[in-house]
């Protein structure tokens, strides 16, 4: 070997996938260092194995279909050996032989071998006539083959098979395709796709015939040619060809040459990073089975592979963990695109399906029960695919019949704020559409609809919602609205302000590192020192006042605020929730949710919490949280219903706080016999240790007994999932409007290291987050999304766990109850009055009515005698 | 059973002088202790036409007195509400549904159309 100093790469294998890891090992400089020595099977450099077809359709020389850019190996000292395929790896002195014999030592090997066509075992495969389709030589032995007969078919009607159905139309043969499963694309598309698949393509002239096998391929005993397939139908299709489309296997013989695990089904076992068992041998593409376990037929998870295996080899982090199958291509001028969870596997999962067999259009979407978008088919038009498939896994902001419909049918697909139409409804209580809202920020080409553009000139949400009612109703659409109205600042040019409301220029994540950073005690010490210009020494407002309570509320025993939140200038900086102490119902009543830690409760606290709901008449509900929910109580009364409540041993359940509200919990090991971990103990340990800590918004966890998850802890913001050997932790799992999974952030914790990732995780959400905004949302804006937050939570990549730590500590410690602190002290308990001049006086406007045996607030008529005539 | 009166005997001192009054009915009627109006946050007096007043102090020591029955939910609840202000102008957020109403005119500033009354209120 030339130069000892010099590492040496060897490559095997040069599709496209190969190229690929050779352009990302370039551009991180790697190939300037190392030799790299490429060996390839194919008589040509790598090509564009994609577009095969375009050879036959659009006339393309195999040389235009290549994906070497011209000068590429040379420039990069790349050493390319064509037509000389690698034939033997010996792990033991890191060689490589080719066909030959040239033999390569390396430091570093990469498997890019792809994968081969199968081909069934029927009688006659291998006669004069049979082909493949695969590589350039494929195609043109079958053009070459083609010119004697008038007749072929195709076996397999999947994605090759239809592509090489279109290159047998292309050569002017009368084609076939037959397929074993009952439609075409089997893998990607449902019953209704394959049948709108099946019009378009026979619209072309090719006869499909599906749920047949093929038998035998005859073959003429004098010549030896192919003269047709007996079918399992009994029938016999005379055809002058057959070409094999059937599925493709991983080319993995060299690794199991060597030695190297492979998959039952083939496939070159490698981890996350593509990497084999032997350190130094890698496999990437179509010949490698993936970490999580499949084999990828498509060039897009090889292209992901490559960059993580060019990443891994360069020193640097990358993991390839899994890709999604989803597909978009033009088969046979067909377009056809699949995506997500195409077939509809999920449970209670629903079909929206537009379907016009005349011209051969279908498209299906598959939505949860909640909405949520989970994947679906598009046959014909495929316009909207790059915006569904983004959208997968979230609730689209238009009912999914209208992403369906064509766009002649006065509903175009409408996906996002930004790619709403304008005449989407936005705001559905009050009817506003998005031209109208847009109209007010006075954004050009506003719709026809909607009114002359700039005839407003809002600058803010408040001044939109002035302007057009939306968002001020049930006030849902706020978010898209605020995205809209920024939307269209922007693109107006005008610089968007991002901060937390007119008092603050800063957002909420940074108030909070000022709080901390200065120990600023007060909301009036920071609003006077750091609000905007004007607003300091001022009333500040409902946005601003919440928000920094809640961030004095967490940092409370370090910066030195009161720990109560009724105590001095925090209780005027409370939401009303909050100043009460229990949640404001719509007839200005209140609700009362004692904390039931863990769901655990005993059946004389059970019973308490009975008396209590009777004796003062209140209406009874069992919460999602798995806890009990009491309504109807007037302000005067939730002082004597938690007198009653205290004294029991019962404690503020935060339902009215963005803080820590429960965690839920299955009954576990103790009693189930699936359970493997103590689930209620740790979920009450969860509970206990947290409550009471203010943060963004509200938090929700849970903690399942075993792998069945029935706490549902993946939905929770901090979910946690027993194993055999401890605790998985799973983080930003959402339930509501915008359902989202959570991430899995550590796996087989002890109960000491679950206990110290949580403290870490929710102490940096609540130091980053904007104001109202829940984990999953938090997760998927923050640069660099989970994988950060495992950095600095798992692995401390910024040396703030100690001190996300002590905070943490600091509010265990510092943890009093609310309700007890305010029972204590009359100053608070003044507050619980109807009446300030009349402490006795029920408010009247807060009236009963019975429904099913409890009550119910009764209907308000408007009072027109407070509504005064502007 | 346990009374409110029981809760609050031990009562506080007052810590800032005078009666808050409001000016309904032709005459002035006395409200509350001034220490009872804490700056930034609202309190609800009963009227003797039965009608309800929210009251309001700022950070300046100005009172303000409106309406308490939020028109949009007819719920007497809008001395719940968090103050704020544009500019100078004080405000109440209902706390049911969030419109914003102008402590001195009554005005919703979300709605042009609606309003809430106002009246002359003094500390003595």
């Amino acid at each position: 070997m030339a130069d000892t100093t010099e590492k040496t790469l060897v490559l095997v294998g040069h599709g496209m996938v190969g190229q690929r890891f050779l352009e990302a090992l370039a551009d991180r400089g790697v190939t300037a260092r190392t030799r790299v020595v490429v060996l390839c099977e194919e008589p040509r450099p790598a090509y564009d194995r994609v577009h095969l077809t375009s050879y036959f359709s659009e006339g393309v020389s195999p040389r235009e279909l290549s994906v070497v850019e011209d000068g590429f190996m040379a420039r990069h000292g790349i050493e390319l050996h064509v037509g000389d395929p690698a034939v033997r790896v010996d792990r033991d002195r890191r060689t490589v032989t080719a066909r030959s014999g040239l033999t390569v030592g390396y430091d570093t090997l990469v498997l890019a071998t792809g994968s081969y066509p199968f081909v069934p075992p029927v009688p006659g495969k291998d006669a004069a006539g049979c082909f493949v389709y695969r590589t350039i030589e494929d195609l043109l032995a079958i053009e070459a083959y083609a010119a004697g007969v008038g007749s072929g078919a195709v076996v397999g009607g999947g994605l090759l098979g239809l592509e090489a159905a279109g290159a047998l139309k292309g050569l002017g043969l009368d084609t076939h395709v037959v397929e074993f499963a009952p439609r075409l694309m089997p893998v990607q598309v449902d019953t209704g796709g394959g049948d709108a698949l099946r019009r378009r393509v026979e619209a072309l002239g090719v006869r499909v015939h599906t749920g047949v096998g093929t038998q035998q391929i005859t073959v003429d005993g004098g010549t030896g040619r192919v003269t047709g397939m007996a079918l399992s139908d009994g029938s016999h299709l005379p055809v002058g060809m057959v070409v094999f489309s059937a599925g493709v296997r991983p080319r993995d013989e060299l690794a199991r040459g060597c030695g190297l695990l492979v998959g039952e089904r083939g496939g070159i076992v490698v981890d996350e990073q593509c990497r084999t068992a032997d350190p130094s041998v890698f496999a990437i593409g179509e010949c490698a089975l993936a970490a999580d376990g499949r084999v990828y037929g498509l060039v897009a998870p090889g292209y992901e592979m490559a960059e993580t295996a060019a990443r891994t080899v360069a020193g640097e982090a990358g993991a390839f963990t899994g890709a999604d199958l989803s597909t978009k291509l033009k088969l046979l001028g067909v377009d056809v695109a699949s995506f997500g969870d195409a077939h509809g596997t999920a449970e209670g999962c629903l079909d929206v399906c537009y379907s016009d067999a005349r011209s051969g259009i279908y498209r299906k979407l598959v939505v949860g029960a909640d909405g949520t978008l989970l994947g679906g088919v598009l046959v014909g038009d495929v316009e909207s695919y790059g915006l569904l498939r983004p959208l997968t896994g979230s609730v689209p902001p238009v009912a999914p019949e209208h992403l369906v419909l064509p766009a002649g049918a006065g509903a175009p697909v409408a996906l996002g704020p930004s790619a709403l139409p304008d005449e989407a409804v936005v705001c559905s209580c009050n009817n506003v559409t998005k031209g109208a809202i847009r109209a007010a920020v006075g954004g050009a080409g506003a719709g026809g609809a909607g009114g002359g553009a700039g005839e407003h000139s809002c600058t803010s949400v408040a001044e939109v919602k002035k302007c057009t009612k939306a968002g001020t109703s049930c006030g849902s659409c706020v978010k898209v609205l605020g995205q809209l109205v920024d939307a269209e600042l922007e693109a107006a040019g005008v610089e968007v302000d991002k901060g937390l409301c007119p008092h603050f220029a800063q957002t909420r994540a940074e108030l909070y590192e000022i709080v901390l950073a200065l120990r600023i005690p007060s909301y009036r010490q920071l609003l006077d020192g750091h609000g905007r210009e004007g607003a300091r020494g001022g009333e500040g407002c409902e946005v601003c006042k919440p928000a920094v309570a809640s961030i004095l509320a967490s940092l409370a025993p370090v910066v030195g605020a009161s720990v109560h939140v009724l105590e001095g200038e925090q209780a005027a900086l409370q939401d009303t929730n909050d100043h009460f102490l229990a949640n404001m119902q719509k007839n200005g009543s209140y609700s009362v949710v004692p904390r039931i830690p863990g769901g655990e409760i005993t059946p004389e606290k059970l019973i308490v919490i009975g008396e209590v709901a009777r004796d003062f008449g209140l209406y009874t509900k069992i919460t999602g949280g798995q806890r009990i929910d009491l309504f109807g109580a007037r302000v005067e009364q939730l002082p004597l219903i938690w007198a009653r409540l205290v004294d029991a041993g019962f404690e503020s359940g935060h339902a009215y706080g963005k803080a820590l509200r429960t965690v839920k919990s299955c009954v576990g090991q103790t009693w189930c016999r699936y359970g493997v971990q103590d689930s209620v103990r740790m979920a009450i340990d969860l509970e206990l240790r947290y409550r009471g800590l203010r943060s963004p918004h509200k938090l929700k966890s849970a903690v399942s007994g075993c792998a069945r998850e029935c706490a549902e802890a993946q939905s929770k913001d901090f979910g946690v999932i027993a194993t055999a050997n401890g605790w998985n932790l799973y983080v930003g799992g959402n339930g509501g409007a915008t359902p989202r999974h959570a991430d899995l952030l550590a796996k087989d914790l002890s109960d000491a290291e679950l206990v110290r990732l949580v403290d870490r995780f929710l102490m940096f959400y609540i130091r980053t987050a904007d104001r109202l905004e829940r984990t999953s949302v938090w997760l998927e804006r923050i640069p660099g999304g989970l994988e950060h937050v495992r950095d600095v939570v798992v692995h401390d990549s910024l040396g703030i766990c100690e001190e996300l730590e002590a905070l943490m500590a600091a509010h265990v410690a510092g943890y009093r109850d609310e309700w007890a602190g305010t029972l204590d002290d009359p100053e608070r308990l003044s507050r619980f009055v109807s009446f300030v001049n009349a402490p006795g006086t029920p408010d009247p406007t807060v009236r009963f009515v019975p429904e099913r045996g409890q009550i119910k607030p009764e209907p308000i008529l408007l009072s027109l005698t407070e509504r005064v005539t502007v | 059973m346990t009374t409110m009166t029981d809760l609050l005997s031990p009562a506080a001192a007052p810590s800032v002088p005078g009666t808050v009054e409001l000016h309904v009915g032709g005459r002035w009627l006395a409200v509350c202790a001034a220490e009872a109006l804490l700056p930034g946050r609202g309190v609800a007096a009963l009227l003797p036409d039965g009608r309800q007043a929210a009251l309001f102090r700022d950070r300046a020591g100005r009172t303000y007195a409106i309406g308490n029955v939020d028109p949009f939910t007819g719920a007497g609840v809008l001395s719940h509400g968090l103050v704020g202000a544009v500019g100078d102008r004080p405000y109440v957020a209902s706390p049911l549904l969030k419109q914003r109403f102008d402590l001195v005119d009554g005005r919703c500033l979300d709605d042009e159309a609606v309003a809430v009354a106002t009246y002359p209120v003094r500390v003595r």
